[in-house]
């Protein structure tokens, strides 16, 4: 089950370029646009779009530096994806549990018939 | 998984056959799935699957006995609104000696909203990284800049 900003969330890091520039963020710390353009294989202004996606989805957040505009991770939200991740990969440890039950039984009843 | 998804896997002590018909069997789903599977599996077959009073579309992709299975379905609704999205639900089967089956489960397509369109399939085809591992290092290196 999903919110809205989940959405927004999800399809901001859906793009692998995105998610190379968030990874850059995460690993870095405070950076310019600048930097991260001379770190990616893609243009300056790919840089920028991504960025705004980012922030966006709450996952970025930027401060002025003099003439500079930085930019940095927002750890809340990312732990609020990495969570959400961890949610849907437990329904789905539930769920092969419940088949590897029902599939051996099954088999194990099958065995007893011959 | 692409943008996001998500991958299990689980051995299981029956042949293939077995497990398959565990999957993909309606009956079979109830017991696993959702509490009403209205479902004939076929490929590009619609149906419906219900979770309590709420439910949605199903529509199966590949049948490939036994080795895959895979259908896209939406996640119920909950209290909170929800955009809809469709989610690629897809199952593989290898044996693993004549009793044994790995079971591997890879759900796709979180980011995507609604059913997709033929442009949001080709992305999301085209879009089969390691979103899981991507979070997981983050989660670690987020939690180590935490202070305290």
């Amino acid at each position: 089950m999903t919110t809205q900003a989940d959405d927004e969330l999800w399809s901001a890091v859906a793009d692998p370029s995105r998610r190379r520039v968030l990874d850059l963020l995460v690993t870095h710390g405070e950076v310019s646009a600048s930097w991260l353009a001379g770190r990616v294989p893609f243009s300056r202004q790919a840089v920028s779009k991504h960025l705004v996606v980012l922030e966006g989805a709450g996952l970025v957040s930027r401060r002025k530096q003099g003439k500079e505009v930085l930019y940095q991770v927002e750890a809340d939200r990312l732990d609020q994806a990495t969570r959400a991740m961890a949610k849907l990969a437990a329904e789905w440890d539930r769920r092969l549990g419940a088949i590897k039950r029902l599939a051996e039984a099954a088999h194990a009843e099958a065995k007893e018939k011959r | 998984m692409p943008g996001l998804g998500i991958e299990r896997d689980v051995l299981i002590e029956a042949p293939a056959e077995v497990v398959w018909r565990t999957i993909t069997e309606p009956d079979q789903m109830r017991l696993w799935f959702a509490d009403r599977v209205d479902l004939v599996v076929e490929p590009g077959a619609t149906g419906y699957m219900g979770f309590g009073d709420q439910g949605g579309p199903v529509v199966v992709q590949t049948v490939d006995p036994p080795k895959c299975f895979s259908f896209r379905w939406n996640h119920p609704l909950g209290e909170e609104p929800v955009v809809g999205n469709s989610m690629l639900v897809e199952f593989t089967l290898t044996p693993e000696g004549l009793e044994r089956t790995r079971l591997r489960v890879v759900e796709s397509g979180h980011e995507l909203r609604g059913w997709p369109d033929p442009e949001k399939q080709r992305y999301a085809d085209e879009h089969r990284e390691g979103w899981g591992e991507f979070l997981d290092r983050l989660a670690g290196v987020v939690s180590e800049r935490r202070p305290g």
